[in-house]
This record gives C-alpha cells, structure tokens and sequence, in this order.
C-alpha cells in the first residue's frame, strides 16, 4: 500500500526556489491500476521520482508496504528500488548489445540471487510480459520497440515489485503496439494482482487505468469519475 | 553484485568498445613493455661491465706509476712518470703476504708488420705468471717462458684479433712465423684463447712478448708500466693493497701518501665504479620509461571518463534498478584495472621479446629480472585504481533522475 501525505518538493537553483509539488496527499491499494495524469510542467515527473524512490520529498511522508521511505539515504533508496519497484520507462533504457535475457536478469544480480535461480525468474517474467520464448538470446538492439518495451516490463517484473511505475511507456511507441503494451499492463494488473502507477499525459492511455489522478500546477485536482466517461464518448 | 558478476559486466563493457579500449591500453602496454625492457637492458650492461673487468683476473691489484686516478681501467697505456721497478715486483713477491702472485708488465704500442700486412697494436712485455694472474689461457703453442724473460729472446705470443689483423681472419699454422716489431723480428711461439672484445678495449688485440725484451728493444729504459698484484682471496684484497702502498712508499722514500708517484688500484672497486655509472643509467632509462607509464595512466583515465560520459544513461538506469554508489564504483573501478591489467601483461610479454630480441641480436646480454616483473603488475594495477579513481566516483555520484534524464 501506498500512503502518501503532504508531500512537497522544492528546486533550488541559485537564489530562485521553484516549488514543483504544493502539497500531494493520497493512497493506493495493493493490487489497483491508477495513471497519474498531468501536462507537462504539473509536477507529475517529481512525483514520480518520489514515489519511485529516486528522490526525497522536501517534506511530507511517504510510506510503501508501511515503511516510511521519505527520509532515507541515498543507499537506503538504492535498497527500496531494487526490492519493492519496477520501472518502465519511455526510452526503454536496456544496456545495448546485450541480450533479452542479460538485461532482465539485471535487477536480480544487485540482489546477490544465484545464476541458476536467476535465470529462471529472468525467463518467467519475460513470458508473463509476452514475449515469444525465440527472442530471449537476441540482443536488445535487434528487436522492435514493442517487443523492447516488454522486455522493460520484464525487468519491470523480475524482482517481484510491490509496485510496478511505468513513466510514458508507450510514448515512443505507435498507437498500435501501445495498445499491446497497455494491454499487458492491465493483464498484469488483473491476472496477477500486481499494483501499477501509470504516469501520462494522454487521456486515452490513462483511461486504461482503474483510477486516474490528475495532477496541476504541482496539486491534485479533484475530478468526478464520471468526467472520464464523458470525456470518453 | 557478485564478483563473476562484475567481471562479465567488466568484460561486456571492454568489448563493446574493442578498438577504444586496445589504444587505450596501448598506452599501458608501451609503457610496462618499456620499463621492463630499459631496466632488463641496463642490467644486462651492468652485468656485462662488471664481466669484463672480472675476466682481466680475480682479486687483482693493478700497481700504475703516476699519480693517484679517481678512475682507471686495464688500459694498457703507460703512465706519465716512470717509477715502477723490477726491483719494487720483486719486493711486493718477496714481502707482502697474502699475494697469490706478482706480473711485471711493460707496455707499448707499436706498429707490427706480419706477412704483407700490417697494423697497430698494444704490445705487452710480460712473464709466465701472466697466464692465471690474468685468467688467460693458451689456444695454441705455449706462452713466454722464464727462460724467455731470463734471455731476453724475441719471442711473441698473438691474440685473436692481432692474428686476423696481420695473418687474415681465422688464420692456421702462425705458430713458427714471424712478425716485426719495431724493426725487430720476432718468432710467434703461441695463440691466445679469444677473451671477447666487450668492455673498454680489446682484449684480443694484443702481443705479448718477454718483459726483459720489451724494455730492452721497445721502451729503452728499466721501468715498468705495470705491475699485477694478485691477492690470494677477494676478503684480504684491500689489506694487500694497504701492505704494497707502504711497501712501494718505503721502496720510493716517500714520506707523504699524497705525494705517491704510483697508484694502486684495487679491482673491486673498479666494479663498484662501474656498476655505480652502469646503475644511474639503469635508472635514467627506468625513469624514463615510468613517464610513459605516466602518461599511459592519464589516457586510462581520460578513456573512463569519455566512457562515464557515454555511459550516463546506462549508469541512471543501473541506479534505477536497485544499483548502490559502491556498486557503480566498483564496476567502474574494475574496468579501469582490468585495462591495465591486461595492458601489463601484454606490456610484460612485448617487454621481454624486446629483451630476447636484443639478446639475440647480440648487442648486449639482456636480463629481465622477476623484480621487475612483479614491479611492472603493481605499477600497473596501482595506476588503474589511481587514474580509475575519479572517473568512478564521478559516475557513483551520478544522481539517478539527471542520468536517466540525460540525453
């Protein structure tokens, strides 16, 4: 579970202080798809980085599975991603001229999991995101941005994450494969129970979530939910 | 992260950039291969000094008239006062103790003429102890006798060099002819064994005749040039020497040391003269080679940089999954080692082909020490943690958002 309360972040650049959250409060449950909706500019990327344990929030409380990991070190942050979160990314981000397999492994060797054990999570998580077992020894720049996007999500999914946060995952990707992508995630979701933060700034990828929270000028806006159903038709 | 782990990082890392990292580690490579090679060739010219003044015999003292030389070889040449006597050899034999022998010598250099042919060479007047006094040895024919030195016969004894100068190269059956020397005619009785030419001078190039017939026809006069003293063991060398200086000075009726008109000099420190000079080029030519060294370590550095730099994104996304600062560190840290690493044992081989090509080609018997081997690893594993250093901190403090932001 997810608690988040209060949270503000504060840039300093010199003597300017820009203030790009003003106050964040909610929670997500275990097991629930939400998409963090926002123009750019909203904040949305810092609360990304905070609830993705990348960044410390300037003040305010943020517990994951009851822990409060607002105020760790940057070693202790490194400990929260490895165990409780997966990242998907816009850009992919897989080491180039290394296989499928080597990069999903990746997580598990920060983790000290032996070859053997590693390999075989490596493999399991690569078929629940959909990839077709033939591709698993190609290297990750011989393959088509869609089948690379489920390779992240692989990676995503290895180190069996409270909390899988994909940030624009189908931004680099045509509307087609974008479907397949998002449709992953919602069998995810569904089939497994995992808990999933999608981070957007498109209507129509958000809609794919459960739950949608927008985000403004660095505050939480309050819409009705059935705004998204009229938006929709 | 596991230590295999790390190492299949580090090997995926190198490879990936074949060509960058082989120049890079080049630099590694020429600067290992030629510290090993410059100390394993001034070793081998250090040994071969300290060979060639051994080979003029063992425990000598060589007797010099003149005043004192800071610095002096077996140069044959004769000093520039005339003090040395037959009498002064007869009471260094007859009244220092510890002396294994004692050779007059009277040196010159004259032009000789053999068949049609002719050159210019060091004549030296000696005797029969000449033989183990100066660890020479006979190849063919006999050597002076005492029955020569007592008569005074024109009799010669060639070396190698002097026999292919007036008889052509590898010449047989010189034994029984004749050469001239100063006008004189004189019968070859023998060949000496070839010594080797390395060193100050040529020890091949030489004819030896009686000491007696030296002074009498070529210098004119009773003195000698040269006197060797051999000490019965290297421990009582400077004892003897000690015993000869106060000997001759008596002989000479010299009160002040300083005013001695000959010198003594003792053959061990001759060698430490040498090994001295020998040893500070050593050195030049190590130091020299550690700059390359140097500079091989600043193009390690500068390459992990670059590579840090490439590499931003690649380091975000590691930090991302669960990757710590010492982590990050660490594998940037291997890389750099591993370079040189690599670097030093392919600088370490190249190093002593270098040695055995010099070796082979006979310039100089090089000798590549184990010292310097294991000297040249820590070198080159100390300069990969040095110039990897900073390079891999700056990648470890690489924030995780700036990285993966970074395009």
């Amino acid at each position: 579970m997810i608690e988040i309360k209060d949270i503000t972040k504060t840039y300093k650049t010199g003597d300017v202080e820009f203030q790009a959250l003003r106050g964040v409060s909610f929670i997500i449950k275990d097991g629930e798809f939400v998409a963090i909706m926002g123009p750019s500019g909203s904040g949305k990327s810092t609360l990304m980085h905070i609830l993705g344990a990348l960044d410390n929030p300037t003040d305010g409380t943020y517990f994951l599975d009851g822990k409060d990991v607002s105020k760790l070190t940057d070693d202790e942050l490194a400990d929260i991603r490895k165990d409780k979160i997966g990242f998907v990314f816009q850009s992919f981000n897989l080491l180039p001229r290394t296989t499928v397999l080597r990069n999903v492994i990746l997580p598990l060797i920060y983790d000290g999991i032996n070859p053997n054990e590693r390999e075989e999570r490596a493999k399991k998580a690569l078929v629940l995101a959909g990839l077709d077992e033939g591709h698993f020894l190609n290297l990750s720049n011989q393959l088509s941005g869609g089948q690379i996007q489920r390779v992240a999500i692989a990676r995503a999914l290895v180190n069996n994450p409270s909390l899988i946060l994909a940030d624009e995952p189908t931004g680099n990707l045509d509307s087609k494969t974008s479907e397949i992508v998002l449709g992953t995630f919602q069998k995810l979701n569904k089939e497994l129970g995992r808990t999933i933060i999608l981070i957007t700034h498109e209507q129509d990828i958000a809609e794919h979530a459960d739950r949608i929270l927008f985000i403004k000028d660095g505050l939480l806006e309050h819409r009705e939910p059935h705004i998204k159903r009229i938006a929709k038709n | 992260m596991k230590n295999s782990d790390l190492l299949h990082e580090t090997y995926s890392a190198l490879s990936a950039n074949k060509a960058r990292s082989g120049l890079t580690m080049l630099g590694i490579i020429i600067g290992i291969a030629s510290v090993i090679a410059m100390t394993a060739i001034g070793q081998g010219a250090q040994n071969s000094v300290s060979a060639s003044i051994e080979s003029i015999g063992a425990n000598l003292l060589l007797v010099m008239p003149g005043a004192v030389r800071t610095f002096g070889g077996p140069s044959g040449g004769r000093g520039g006062a005339q003090s040395l006597t037959v009498a002064d050899a007869d009471a260094i034999a007859s009244q220092v103790s510890n002396v294994a022998g004692v050779v007059r010598e009277v040196s010159a250099r004259e032009q000789v003429v053999g068949t049609g042919t002719n050159t210019n060479t060091n004549i030296i007047g000696t005797e029969p102890a000449y033989l183990p006094v100066r660890n020479v040895a006979i190849d063919e024919g006999n050597f002076i006798t005492d029955q020569n030195v007592a008569s005074g016969d024109k009799v010669a004894v060639l070396g190698p060099t002097a026999r292919d100068d007036l008889f052509g190269a590898g010449a047989t059956g010189v034994v029984g002819q004749t050469v001239r020397i100063n006008g004189g005619e004189y019968t070859i009785v023998g060949i000496i064994v070839a010594k080797g030419g390395s060193g100050f001078s040529n020890a091949d190039d030489v004819i030896y005749v009686p000491y007696t017939t030296a002074q009498r026809y070529l210098s004119g006069n009773k003195y000698l040039s040269e006197i060797d003293v051999q000490a019965v063991s290297s421990d009582v060398a400077t004892l003897v020497q000690n015993d000869v200086t106060t000997l001759l000075l008596t002989q000479h009726n010299i009160s002040d040391p300083t005013k001695a008109d000959f010198n003594v000099l003792n053959e061990a420190s001759i060698i430490a003269t040498a090994s001295s000079v020998t040893g500070t080029f050593t050195a030049l030519l190590a130091a020299v080679a550690g700059i390359s060294l140097v500079v091989g370590g600043i193009g390690i550095m500068n390459m992990m940089l670059t590579t840090v730099t490439e590499r931003t994104r690649e380091i975000g996304l590691r930090k991302a999954i669960g990757a710590k600062k010492s982590d990050i560190n660490k594998q940037f840290l291997v890389e750099a080692i591993m370079l040189t690493f690599i670097g030093g044992v392919i600088g370490v081989i190249l190093g002593w082909l270098i040695s055995f090509g010099v070796t082979q080609l006979g310039i100089l018997q090089a000798s590549v020490s184990l010292s310097s081997i294991i000297l040249a690893f820590c070198v080159s594993a100390a300069i990969g943690i040095i110039f990897g250093y900073y390079p891999a901190r700056r990648a470890a403090q690489l924030s995780p958002i700036d990285a993966l932001r970074y395009e």
